[in-house]
């Protein structure tokens, strides 16, 4: 059996008890939210925190919402609920498109929005989401409450803006009336990390890519994302040619790395592949081509 | 994963009456008897065996794939707290266990002393109070290891610059364990410089893992006032394992209890005996205690026994027209760091010169060169029949290579080749005597089921438009099996005969009780063997129960693996049952005051020939052979029966299988759109039993031709030690499977029945990989066929799939 190194735990019953506590056991510590990630880590022994903080009893961060302008996650939503959401449907297919190839429903109803994106591992699905839609997460502390654009969320692998004593609690989502989104994703296998993925949003003016974001998983884009590429869209028609050459940018720009996944130039060439799927659906269903 | 219920050929079974509690009495379709425990959570398997005062043990493994070992400090590890035992390679030297003999004539270490030669391989072994404190002094060892450089690719493994792997041995030069051979090599060469067409290929069936759902593990118990050492154990052969534990111990055998309780899944995984379970057993003799140690799904996956590592180069010979004149191949086996492979003796290759396979041709030669590297030992395993995986998949990728070359409807060349009925019983050019079989029927029966002919025209179809996509494939496989190991005189395992007991018991009342040397893991003995008495004796099944796993309580016997047993413990059981059915008639002609020739047997009944209201019932017989009947002289009072089955011969099951598949040329996904399986076993005991073996060897032969390998990188690092890493396919991948059969009975087994429990796995992966290459319109590349492999393989750079992809 694989036993985790010893560590110590605490159940959280409030924001203010989990900051508290984060606060008190100092950089050691380690929110433990859905455990999907962290609990096999521990268990193979390569995370060895010392205190786990539990904030599975906050049950106010776990919510899809209206607000405003923006669409609102609270971080400690399930994968599951965010694959049910009528109000993502309604706005962001991207996210069930998604959310359908995550791991699987086990995970999917364990699993938390805010876990997947602390993790930050360098496939995952739904930081490639949320830096094409350009959200924005909200970072709390004892101090304040500081929203950090998602594009500038990750520090790199496994590293993220979050501080010491600091718990994400909600990700925040503009609505764009009109836009299409997509996504697309390789996998091995039902339930494995992605080869590589690529969801995207494109707002249309008068048959013009009015606004566009475009996001990467697994190919070492920077901050899952290529804004060269959105930037060779913005303006434009979204004819083939044009979302050839904006996925071909992002063939160019991102940094695959080789693995048990694929070859680099395999990946490179999924990225490519995957933009363009990804932008095409979009499109059209920003063009109310396709529901 | 459903099953289409697709009408069969070949006959169905006779109907059979029905017990009180809606069983056949016989053959049919019946739930399984023990699933009414495993249904409700209440299996009992090794690790839910916890006996008063027991302790925990952990192994450390090594981190490097080959290193020296200068020292181990176990002081910090000792002086923990819970800790009670520490037990290095030092310690088993002063016991003279520190390396054990494998299967294979080849010795194996059980704690490193020397040096460790794969990464994950055992080098000390804990004892503590709970498996948490073993667990974490475990990372109080500290080992000064001297890293040296390791033979990871087998290709490379005889260069003279290579590294020696067993350098222990005195005078040992290479890495090679032996060169090996079978067939006419003359003969071989005559064809083929005669031959039209001659096509040459090399293909690599790698290195896999059977993976069962429970991992390895053992409690043992060394009783120190009884001298008596009980083991519970994952294993499939416990009778085998209790002899090997007499041997290697030194123990009295008579003093050694192996229990086998419920195992959750085999595959071959379970047939050897693995340092761990040593360690636990010296842990027990160290501490007076018991010991359970239990394995991690990445020590299961890291250490234990592989499957396949079988790197061939194909050629076959043919006229222009089609005909296959002969076949040859040379192989390079990869046997890892130790020899440990589980086969009988005298096959250092197992039975992969089955290899001619199916079809009829003179000449045939392969040679076979294993060689040692850094990687765990092992080799026969998930579901292999003894290398008749790695035979199949090579022969039936070489006929698809030579229908490519010839531009052939691989059917077609495959149905002008398969061995007629009337030549069986039919002895191939390697040797083997196919007991029967009706090849032509099962294709076609399988080419009825998929509409073979439609599914050709929507292809041609699809290829006819250049946009096309997805790509579309059709794969086919035919393969011949051989299972049921013995005949004992050609077969042993380390000197034991492969035969095996089997004891039948009628109660005063008329139930009985079957024991079996067999071990099932899954496969349903509980049930199927209950109705093999059941079809004999006519008892309802549920008035049987099977006993197995325990050595104490059931006789000798080599154990469940390589598919042996329904034909050679079924066959002691059907025999068992006629020597009752035997017995009970001279019981009941004393009954009935009447000569046993004045009787006729009805299904559970004796009765008088003419008068059909005079018999005995079964179980009226069963109550006067315990009763004051007096008998006649010589006939022992009591009804029961002994049997030790020695087979003649191995049973030759055979199928017929067709995957269609889809694959995105721009992806590389494969899509498996449909599988077709015709399956011909002989008779089917319990058809539901059948075809859940089927649809488990379905999944992973296309697991194995889509996604399953252990590859490892340069230093020897394992590339698949998790499920994260080693990907099983799910439910997701599999399609609805479509199975059919033709019943072509054994002419030797009592009740003509065949093995099953491995034909799928055998027969499966070339099917899928024959579709995956007819899509890409490629005559060769590996599997498995990730979305990269089939990628790279359209831009004809294929990928070598047993290393670190750079």
């Amino acid at each position: 059996m694989q036993v985790p190194a010893p560590f110590d735990y605490r159940r959280a019953h409030s924001l203010d008890e989990a900051v508290a506590l984060l606060e008190r056991h100092g950089p050691d510590a380690r929110l433990l939210a859905g455990g999907h990630s962290l609990l096999p880590m521990m268990k193979l022994r390569l995370a060895r925190p010392e205190t786990l903080v539990d904030i599975n009893d906050l049950t106010e961060l776990d919510y899809v919402r209206l607000d405003g302008d923006e669409i609102a996650i609270g971080a400690l939503t399930r994968h599951a609920t965010v694959l049910a959401s009528a109000l993502l449907a309604e706005h962001y297919p991207i996210f069930a498109e998604a959310e359908a190839v995550i791991a699987d429903p086990l995970v999917r109803n364990r699993g938390t929005v805010g876990g997947s994106l602390c993790q930050a591992d360098p496939a995952e699905d739904l930081s490639g989401v949320f830096a094409a839609l350009r959200g924005r997460a909200v970072v709390h502390s004892s101090a304040e409450n500081r929203s950090v654009a998602l594009r500038e969320f990750h520090r790199g692998p496994y590293e993220t803006a979050v501080g010491d004593g600091e718990i994400l609690v909600e990700l925040r989502v503009p609505v764009r009336p009109g836009a299409g989104s997509a996504y697309e994703k390789v996998e091995r296998r039902a339930g494995d990390w992605a080869v590589a993925a690529a969801g995207a949003f494109v707002q249309l003016r008068d048959g013009v890519v009015a606004d566009v974001g475009i996001g990467l998983s697994a190919v070492g884009a920077d901050h899952f994302t290529c804004p060269e590429a959105e930037d060779a869209l913005r303006g434009q028609e979204p004819t083939a040619a044009r979302i050839a050459e904006a996925a071909a940018i992002c063939r160019d720009r991102c940094e695959p790395t080789a693995d048990q996944r694929g070859p680099v130039d395999f990946k490179r060439h999924l990225a490519e592949v995957l933009v363009t799927r990804a932008l095409t659906r979009a499109s059209r269903r920003a063009g109310g081509a396709e529901a | 994963m459903t099953t289409t219920e697709v009408p069969t050929a070949g006959g169905s079974p006779e109907p059979v009456p029905t017990s009180a509690a809606g069983n056949p009495i016989g053959f049919g379709r019946m739930l399984r008897k023990e699933d009414a425990r495993f249904l409700r959570g209440q299996g009992h398997y090794v690790d839910d065996v916890n006996l008063p005062g027991m302790l925990h043990g952990a192994v450390l493994r090594s981190s490097y794939a080959h290193a020296r070992i200068n020292a181990i400090d176990t002081s910090a590890a000792e002086a923990h707290p819970r800790v009670k035992a520490v037990i290095t390679g030092k310690t088993l030297e002063s016991l003279n266990l520190a390396w054990m003999p494998t299967l294979s004539g080849d010795v194996q270490s059980v704690l490193a002393t020397d040096k460790v030669r794969f990464q994950g391989q055992e080098v000390a072994f804990v004892v503590a109070d709970d498996e948490y404190a073993a667990r974490d002094a475990l990372e109080l060892i500290e080992v000064d290891y001297e890293p040296l450089p390791a033979v990871v690719d087998a290709r490379r493994a005889l260069d003279p610059d290579a590294a020696l792997v067993r350098d222990e041995v005195e005078g040992r030069t290479d890495n090679k364990i032996y060169d090996w051979e079978a067939g006419d090599a003359a003969a071989c060469d005559e064809v083929f410089a005669k031959a039209d067409v001659v096509v040459t290929e090399d293909m690599l069936y790698p290195r896999v893992h059977p993976a069962p759902m429970e991992t390895c593990g053992a409690v043992a118990h060394m009783d120190k006032v009884t001298g008596k050492l009980t083991i519970w154990t994952t294993t499939q052969a416990p009778h085998a394992h209790r002899t090997l534990y007499a041997i290697v111990a030194g123990l009295p055998e008579h003093k050694i209890q192996v229990i086998s309780p419920d195992i959750g899944g085999g595959f071959g995984n379970k047939v050897g005996i693995y340092p761990g379970y040593v360690c636990a057993i010296v842990g027990s003799i160290v501490t007076g205690a018991p010991v359970k140690w239990v394995e991690d799904r990445s020590e299961n996956l890291m250490s234990t026994s592989f499957a396949r590592d079988y790197h061939m180069k194909g050629s076959i010979a043919a006229t222009r027209d089609g005909r296959i004149l002969g076949l040859q191949v040379d192989v390079l086996a990869d046997h890892g760091a130790f020899n440990g492979v589980a086969q009988p003796t005298k096959f250092p290759a197992g039975f992969f010169h089955i290899f001619t396979g199916s079809y009829d041709y003179p000449a045939a030669h392969c040679k076979v060169t294993a060689v040692y590297t850094n990687k765990a030992p092992g080799g026969v395993a998930y579901a292999c029949s003894f290398r008749i995986t790695e035979a199949v998949y090579l022969v039936e990728r070489m006929v698809d290579c030579l229908a490519f070359e010839l531009k052939m409807d691989p059917a077609e060349l495959r149905m002008k080749n398969l061995l007629r009925p009337e030549q069986f019983p039919y002895t191939t050019p390697t040797g083997w005597e196919y007991d029967s079989g009706n090849y032509p029927r099962a294709l076609e029966e399988s080419m009825r089921i998929a509409g073979y002919e439609e599914l050709r025209a929507e292809q041609a179809a699809r290829r006819a438009d250049p946009a096309g996509k997805p790509l579309m494939g059709i794969g086919i496989s035919f393969f011949t099996e051989g299972v049921g190991a013995g005949p004992r005189k050609h077969m042993d395992i380390l000197g034991l005969g492969m035969a095996d007991g089997c004891e039948l018991r009628l109660h005063p009342t008329g139930k009985a009780q079957l024991r079996l040397s067999v071990q099932t893991q899954g496969q349903g003995h509980e049930t199927t063997f209950a109705q093999i008495v059941s079809h004999v004796l006519g008892i309802p099944p549920e008035d049987i129960e099977v006993l197995h796993g325990d050595t104490d309580n059931t006789p000798f016997g080599l154990g469940t693996y390589g598919s042996r047993s329904t034909p050679v413990s079924g066959a002691a059981a059907a025999v068992a049952a006629q020597r009752v059915r035997d017995k009970a008639r001279v019981i009941a002609a004393t009954a009935l005051e009447c000569s046993p020739d004045d009787l006729e047997w009805e299904h559970g009944r004796w009765r008088v020939k003419g008068d059909p209201e005079q018999g005995k019932t079964i179980q009226e017989i069963a109550f006067a052979a315990h009763g004051s009947l007096e008998l006649p002289e010589g006939v022992e009072g009591h009804l029961d029966a002994s049997v030790v089955y020695d087979p003649p011969n191995l049973t030759y099951p055979f199928g017929a299988y067709i995957c269609v598949v889809d694959v995105d040329p721009d992806t590389g996904e494969v899509k498996v759109r449909r599988f077709v399986a015709v399956d011909d076993c002989g008779p089917r005991i319990n058809p539901m039993v059948v075809e859940g073996q089927v649809h488990g060897g379905l999944a992973d032969g296309l697991g194995m031709a889509l996604m399953e390998v252990i590859a490892f990188d340069e230093d020897g690092n394992n590339l698949g030690g998790s499920f994260m890493d080693y990907l099983l396919p799910t439910s997701m991948e599999c399609p609805s499977w479509e199975l059919g059969q033709t019943v072509t009975p054994s002419p030797h087994h009592p009740i003509g029945t065949k093995g099953v429990g491995e034909s799928a796995t055998v027969g499966s992966p070339a099917a899928v990989v024959n579709a995956v290459l007819d899509a890409l319109q490629i005559r060769a590349a590996d599997m498995p066929f990730t979305p990269a492999a089939v990628w790279r393989a359209l831009q004809g750079r294929p990928l070598r799939t047993d290393l670190a992809i750079e």
